[in-house]
């Protein structure tokens, strides 16, 4: 019964949502405040719609309902209730109905937070969200229904793979799909701006804290994922330029690319067309993903023409808004005034390069994902496009990118003084050049490059500081004059600044991590010791356990370092009973200086055990990098919260607004 | 500068970056993708010797002779067979008879050193490279090895 509630409630939001596409565009066209107002409503009716087909899927899976086919093909009566609850969107139909729910909550949002807007900007954009919602809640429906019933139901269900039983699926799947769908935002913006022919400033205000916001999931969402596959794939590697995982990264970079251009736009009025076709590329490369992830073209390009209702679905929406609204920008782009005079050498000028790198970066990454797959579908040859070509293509362009970084925020509007910033970031540089002759020092093995990699970061890191230090008069003012200045540093420049520390955390860590890996494999025996980067490494013997749902044979391994005890890493392998499927259990030692990383293998005629052993050093840098940028963003977005409502001096933001 | 002049300076700049980024990428198209092949596709087309390429098949029955860490095994797609040399730690799902891809270099032996292996596939344990390939030379899988029907996916 409930099941048919929430099914009920899905189609219902469909027609919610279908009005909320019509009344507001034409009230807006027509001038018709009632046809206008029925947006607020409907955006968030359509949300609480779509939470009440999400719980009742949810209930289904917890209560283990066999009856429902998506929980006997995805669920088993044995799973633990996380897994029971994440389980929701570990599979094909339940992850497309947390997408239109995030979508239907990102429009509900701007219904009810976003009444600073002009009334007929607020009704297009609600419209143009739910003409997004209508394709996707129909691609749902008619071809990915998750609350069909199943006749006669089985006693139990087939159970969920065990690589995502992990407490990671309750959260990598929500914060990636908030960060993804939440630059549909930006992309109904940028059509209802299109629509109504007018662009300003003030555009860029209310669409900067809503992208921010998306981009802040996404990097805390992509970010988990990747510790996740570093934990549990067992391969100790963090990134594997696997298509799915750069179907979220291309909408990151150009999500990326997008906050910087809108950042121009908001203080010079400048590169307003650039940012509204950025705004609806970064949106379209968000469904080129979901096609990616979610029509089976990974599977197989046969397997995707041989049953191509889903990909052909996701392909025409894909087209029909992309194509849409790039069309739409190819007439009215032209209508808009551009503004704002500056050198190349300028804060809008720095902007521009990142703009210009981070947008060519991201297709370079589509080449590498799409050729394959292209490649495969003409002329049947199969290939694959491995890290090599990405850190080739991707790691080159990154470069330039790293070295302007500190640079931008320091160069003034319009006019910036190179000389002068070098020399403030005097410090930045000398700090650089301390860490490539330390690394160079200390890590005599690597490739010859890799300590140039640590000064760049180290360089992007304090030149982050830098630019702190320098608004705030550091060892230039009396102390109490730098106190003062810090605290009345906006927000959003304490935003910017662990934003862009983050990034050289990141690269210090990316650069660390690949290329001073230490690996062994070998075959150890009980009582045998390895010695790794300093760690001695004990076998101590064999345990076997048994979880919820699954067996789990334990090698307990004792850890010393320099003779003290660390204590013990177990790695275990697990064998689970639905389905029946074996994962492997890395053992993690994390310390600052790096992870040891343990993970056993084959068991051998001689009873000894394949042991593979990594030590990757300074590998939390990558995950605490990426969450000093999360938090940044944060910062940031607080900081806007309190400006948003504040009419800007230069925006034309006097627009009457109808008292409500 | 003038306004013509400052365009200039950014379409020349905007032009250049991606003239770098075209060359990037068909260099590295050029130089670091690597083309799957089945046993049958190397005995008639030959791959020479020292080319990266993926190997994909079956591991053939009783074929898998283990030394310390180093594996030894056939990959086979029923018509011809392949000896492959591995040195590490099998991926769980690695076992006989069941699909599987190799990533490495043919010796001048026509034996296969492998740096990787991977069994990724799906609830059928098989990969979709190999169970195409293996449909497209008519070998006959068992009903549950269809390549459609991915589970393992990744949300």
């Amino acid at each position: 019964m409930i099941i048919e509630f929430g099914h009920f409630a899905l189609i219902l939001a469909l027609l919610v949502a279908v009005v909320q596409v019509v009344l507001p565009m034409a009230g807006a066209s027509l001038k018709d405040e009632r046809m206008m107002r029925v947006a607020e409503p409907a955006a968030v009716s359509q949300f609480i719609l779509l939470a009440i087909a999400f719980v009742a899927l949810m209930h289904a899976y917890v209560t283990s309902d066999f009856s429902v086919a998506n929980v006997a093909e995805n669920s088993h009566s044995t799973k633990p209730l996380i897994y029971k609850m994440a389980g929701v969107w570990g599979n094909h139909e339940g992850s497309m109905l947390l997408w239109v729910l995030i979508l239907a909550l990102f429009g509900a949002a701007v219904a009810l937070f976003g009444t600073n807007l002009p009334p007929t900007l607020r009704a297009r954009v609600l419209s143009v969200q739910a003409s997004i919602a209508v394709a996707f809640l129909l691609f749902s429906i008619l071809t990915s229904n998750p609350f069909l019933r199943l006749v006669p139901a089985p006693s139990d269900g087939r159970g969920l793979n065990p690589i995502l039983q992990d407490p990671a699926l309750a959260f990598h799947p929500p914060f990636l799909y908030t960060g993804y769908v939440g630059f549909s935002i930006a992309f109904s913006f940028a059509i209802a701006a299109l629509i109504e022919g007018r662009i300003d400033a003030a555009w860029a205000r209310w669409v900067r804290p809503w992208t921010l916001a998306a981009w802040m999931f996404l990097t805390i969402g992509i970010s988990m994922g990747s510790w996740w596959a570093y934990y549990e794939l067992g391969w100790g590697g963090w990134w594997f330029w696997d298509p799915v995982e750069n179907a979220s990264f291309m909408p990151w970079l150009a999500g990326t690319a997008l906050l910087h251009s809108a950042l121009v736009m908001e203080k010079r009025e400048a590169l307003k067309v650039w940012t509204v076709l950025l705004a609806i590329l970064t949106f379209s490369l968000s469904l080129m993903g979901t096609f990616i992830v979610r029509s089976g073209v990974l599977t197989s390009v046969h397997s995707f023409a041989v049953d191509p209702a889903r990909g052909v679905f996701i392909l025409a929406i894909l087209i029909l808004f992309t194509g849409g609204g790039l069309a739409l920008f190819a007439l009215r782009a032209s209508e808009m005034q551009t503004g704002g005079i500056f050198q190349p050498i300028s804060r809008e000028g720095s902007l521009v390069l990142n703009n210009l790198l981070l947008v060519t970066a991201t297709a370079t990454v589509l080449v590498g994902t799409l050729y394959p797959m292209a490649l495969e579908g003409l002329t049947g040859e199969k290939i694959s496009v491995g890290p090599p070509f990405f850190d080739s293509t991707f790691g080159p362009l990154m470069i330039p990118l790293l070295l302007a970084l500190p640079i931008g925020p320091m160069l003034a509007w319009k006019r910036g003084d190179l000389a002068g910033v070098m020399q403030r970031l005097a410090f930045a540089v000398l700090a650089a050049i301390i860490a490539i002759v330390a690394t160079y020092a200390v890590g005599h093995r690597g490739p010859w490059l890799a300590p140039f990699g640590i000064g760049l970061g180290v360089y992007v890191m304090m030149g982050a500081i830098a630019e702190w230090a320098s608004r705030i008069k550091l060892a230039q003012a009396p102390v109490s004059e730098s106190i003062r200045r810090a605290r009345n540093l906006p927000r959003s420049a304490y935003g910017t600044l662990l934003a862009h520390f983050g990034v050289g955390m990141l690269v210090v860590g990316i650069i660390a991590t690949s290329a001073y890996r230490e690996e062994h494999i070998l075959v150890m025996k009980p009582g045998q010791t390895l010695s790794v980067a300093g760690y001695d490494v004990k076998f101590a013997g064999f345990e076997s356990g048994r979880g919820p749902n699954y067996r789990e044979d334990f090698a307990d391994f004792d850890v010393a370092r320099s003779g003290a005890s660390i204590g013990r890493l177990r790695p275990s392998k697990r064998l689970y009973d639905a389905p029946p499927q074996p994962t492997t259990e890395a053992g993690i030692h994390a310390s600052w200086r790096g992870d040891l990383y343990l993970v056993i293998g084959d068991s051998q005629p001689d009873g000894g055990y394949a042991v593979r052993a990594y030590f990757n050093p300074l590998v939390r840098f990558i995950w605490l990098g990426t969450l000093i940028m999360f938090l940044g963003g944060g910062i940031s977005l607080s900081d806007r919260r309190l400006r948003i409502g504040v009419p800007a001096g230069r925006g034309r933001r006097a627009i009457a607004v109808p008292a409500e | 500068m003038t306004r013509k002049q400052k365009r200039g300076v950014l379409i020349g700049g905007g032009v250049a970056t991606l003239a770098v980024a075209l060359i990037l990428v068909l260099f590295a198209l050029k130089d670091s993708v690597v083309f799957f092949h089945t046993p049958s596709d190397i005995a008639e087309k030959g791959v020479p010797s020292g080319q990266r390429i993926r190997l994909g098949g079956l591991v053939e029955n009783g074929s898998v002779v283990r030394e310390g860490t180093t594996i030894k095994f056939k990959v086979t797609d029923t018509l011809k067979e392949i000896p492959v040399t591995f040195t590490g730690v099998l991926p769980d799902l690695f076992r006989e008879g069941q699909g599987v891809v190799a990533e490495g270099v043919l010796d001048g032996d026509g034996d296969f050193k492998a740096d990787s292996v991977l069994a990724k596939h799906d609830e059928n344990y098989m990969p979709r490279e190999v169970a195409n390939a293996l449909e497209e030379r008519g070998v006959k899988l068992g009903s549950g090895a269809h390549p459609s029907g991915a589970k393992t996916e990744t949300p």
